[in-house]
């Protein structure tokens, strides 16, 4: 047995899981072990993906032995692996917050034969995206993520759910209808869906219709990841859904959205024509989605608009497009997927203890749950990027790269990125002012909540987590740096799934000093 | 490659008419005009696959002879994909209407609230200048938050949305002949106070609802949902 066929198992494991967990949908225990147990293995087998993508570089699975220019492929290297690894470990630690909360609050009424299922579908689409090999698998592997998010974010169906998840379906749905007519499109001027012949064929194309073809790709990824022009959903659909939910939403489906964006801009269009528009969006999602955090008045509001703001970092270092700045952005993904869950979870346990995540109402939560305040803190002070914590390192990775990408545009995204910083550690002051320190109602102050040991556990996991990315910085930015290398390099990629003639096929490579693409 | 002017012109008229419906505010609608644009960008597939030609089978032609077998996979999947998205999409318009009596799209809370706190700030402050009306309000707006209060009817919509206690909990199969759960306070209140018009259609969209196939016991409708005193007020307004 080649190890090629883990690449298959995050796939089908929490597939198969999702079927017994449906026929077991009586059992609620069971039903709970056997989700862990699946999400465990997945975890399992990403880190053994890790490794063995670090020893032999790109690994890839054909699925029924088809060649890869007809059949499925499944690639892994050491962006996928990574990516695997930190939303295995994240998706983990949200179940096992979940159901604490279900027993301990009054959405045990909600149907919730469902919701193991349903998650462990969406767990299956986030690797099917990660892991797939051409652009019409990573579509399936979106539709089956989404579908199974319209899911989550309706349990219930109350009024307020079916009101937000109106505006998500009909979102979702137009991003879906462009990426397909843009497969539609590649599939007409290049005559194949398989991402490593299509970066070889791409190479050839027109100016003109290469740069039609990635907008249309660029659109369709953009909604999903909440890009500025692009984003006015998200706010709106999901603070909405219950925390947990939302924090995988808002940890794992906009980044899906960026890992796509990130291949598209090294594998399919490297030296992209439209870098500045790129770094445009970035600096307006970035400067906008922070200033409406600060305009809220509702916890997960505040978080939702910092989750858009931040993403314009990630997209400052895609559009750079140089060594530097995509290792610096890889890292980010990591750091970002894991500090926007936790204080989505965070949130959660606010809105456990307080009853409510208005801040106008919430107040001297610092005195009464000590504990909580801790869980919050840590995580928030993160996201801010307050040294030590990795969201400062992620953040002077991307502004090195900007230095060294040394143009206009590098210092203006410089300056938006360092205010954007100060702006969120306002808007986390803000809500620490208020929820914390802020004289607490007679409410609250009567309120007797017991908060579930699993819940408190869960986040403390997921800021251990977060702390690692911390401590083990040096060997985790070595890894990110070397997976930006491979990725910009495409040939390893590319001579593995097709064999070394095509990967000499390549127009465009990196340059002499690895740093940039270039025209050969 | 030569292309087929007959599909590609079916393709532009089905896009055509299903982006027309899916601007439409109807949820039903925009269903109906996404089913019209997929079936149109499936089209672009089969444009996509170029001429027709003999049968894909293994040994029953010359390959280069034969259709390309592969958009027409592609085109299944979607097709298949669609079908799923659909019935999940007339499933959340019927929860719609069971719940609010109609399934519109409805406007976004917070643009809402921000409208509606403009609007208030205008009619207070005509006479002052822009920039004075707008301290003027910030200021008060601080003053109230900083005592403790924000006005009643300031944030029913926006910022309370989220909280647990808002979200009206459904019955579900499980808790029959048991009590409705109690609905949050300013729910009522702002029913007693909403337009006659408003609750007298509530009231109808109750019945209907409650006698719906497999309808729990309905629950409130928001009167601010209402479109008749919602919506023309608002496009008044811009």
């Amino acid at each position: 047995m080649s190890i090629e066929l883990l690449l298959a198992l995050p796939v089908m494991l929490p597939l198969g899981g999702a079927a017994v967990t449906l026929l077991l949908r009586h059992h609620a225990r069971v039903q709970l072990w056997l989700t862990i147990l699946t999400l465990v293995a997945i975890l399992t087998v990403a880190l053994a993906m890790g490794y063995y993508v670090t020893q032999e570089g790109v690994l890839v699975l054909q699925i029924g032995n088809w060649t890869p220019q007809l059949g499925i492929v499944l690639v892994a290297d050491r962006l996928t692996a990574l990516m695997l690894v930190v939303s295995s470990f994240v998706t983990l630690a949200v179940l096992v917050y979940s159901s604490a909360q279900a027993v301990s609050e009054q959405s045990g009424r909600t149907p919730l034969a469902i919701y193991h299922p349903t998650y462990l579908a969406l767990v299956a689409g986030v690797s099917m995206a990660f892991l797939a090999g051409d652009l019409f698998n990573l579509y399936v592997g979106f539709e089956v993520l989404l579908a199974a998010s319209y899911v989550l974010l309706t349990l219930g169906g109350s009024a307020s759910r079916i009101r937000a998840a109106t505006m998500y379906v009909i979102v979702s749905l137009l991003s879906s209808i462009i990426f397909l007519s843009a497969i539609a499109a590649v599939y007409a001027a290049t005559g194949t869906v398989n991402l490593a012949e299509l970066a070889v064929r791409l190479d050839g194309l027109e100016p003109g219709t290469r740069m039609m073809l990635e907008l249309m790709l660029l659109v369709a990824f953009a909604i999903k990841a909440a890009i500025f022009p692009l984003s006015a959903w998200l706010p709106d659909s999901y603070p909405t859904a219950p925390a947990p939910v939302t924090a995988v939403f808002a940890g794992l489906l906009t980044k899906v959205g960026i890992y796509a964006i990130l291949r598209l801009e090294t594998l399919l269009f490297p030296a992209s024509q439209i870098q500045n528009l790129l770094l445009a969006a970035a600096g307006l999602s970035l400067f906008i989605g922070i200033l409406g955090a600060v305009a809220q008045t509702d916890l997960k509001r505040v978080l939702s608009f910092t989750l858009v703001s931040h993403m314009g970092y990630m997209l400052f270092g895609i559009g750079m497009s140089t060594q530097l700045g995509m290792g610096a952005t890889i890292y980010y993904v990591a750091h970002h997927i894991t500090v926007q869950s936790t204080l989505f979870l965070g949130a959660g346990l606010i809105e456990t203890r307080g009853g409510t995540t208005n801040l106008i109402k919430l107040g001297g939560l610092a005195k009464l749950a000590p504990l909580i305040a801790i869980l919050f803190f840590i995580p928030a002070m993160n996201l801010a990027g307050i040294p030590p914590f990795s969201g400062f390192i992620g953040k002077v990775g991307l502004i090195e790269a900007g230095i060294q990408y040394n143009l206009a545009s590098g210092w203006i995204l410089i300056a938006i990125s360092v205010l954007t910083s100060l702006l969120t550690l306002y808007a986390i002051a803000k809500i620490w002012n208020r929820a914390f320190w802020q004289e607490p109602s007679e409410e609250i102050v009567q309120r007797d909540v017991r908060i579930p040991k699993v819940m408190t556990g869960a986040t403390a996991a997921m800021i251990g987590f977060s702390l690692l990315l911390t401590v083990l910085a040096g060997p985790i930015m070595t890894y990110s740096n070397e997976a930006a290398a491979s990725v910009l390099e495409r040939v390893p990629y590319v001579s593995s799934v097709l064999g070394d003639d095509a990967a000499d096929a390549l127009v465009y490579k990196i340059s002499e000093d690895g740093q940039r693409v270039e025209d050969r | 490659m030569s292309v087929s002017l007959a599909l590609l012109l079916t393709a532009g008229v089905l896009i055509a008419c299903g982006v027309y419906l899916v601007l439409e505010r109807t949820l039903t609608r925009v269903i109906l005009g996404f089913v019209l644009v997929g079936n149109g960008v499936n089209l672009l597939f089969i444009v996509a696959a170029g001429p027709a030609g003999k049968p894909p089978f293994e040994g029953s032609a010359d390959p280069g002879e034969m259709t390309d077998p592969l958009p027409f996979a592609m085109v299944l999947t979607a097709i298949v994909i669609s079908l799923g998205i659909t019935a999940f999409g007339m499933a959340l318009a019927y929860r719609a209407w069971q719940l609010f009596g109609h399934d519109e799209v409805p406007d976004d809370v917070e643009d809402r609230r921000v409208l509606r706190r403009r609007r208030r700030r205008s009619e207070d402050a005509e006479k002052l200048p822009w920039s004075q009306a707008l301290s003027e309000e910030s200021r008060r707006g601080a003053l109230m938050h900083s005592q403790g209060f924000a006005p009643a009817d300031d944030d029913q919509l926006g910022s309370d949305l989220t909280s647990a206690e808002d979200v009206p909990q459904d019955a579900t199969e499980a808790d029959e002949g048991q009590e409705p759960p109690p609905r949050p306070a300013f729910r009522r209140r702002a029913r007693d106070q909403g337009p006659n018009r408003g609750s007298d259609r509530e009231r109808v969209d109750d019945r209907g609802a409650s006698r719906a196939p497999g309808a729990g016991p309905a629950t409130d409708a928001d009167p601010d949902l209402d479109p008749d005193s919602e919506h023309t007020d608002e496009r008044g307004d811009a």
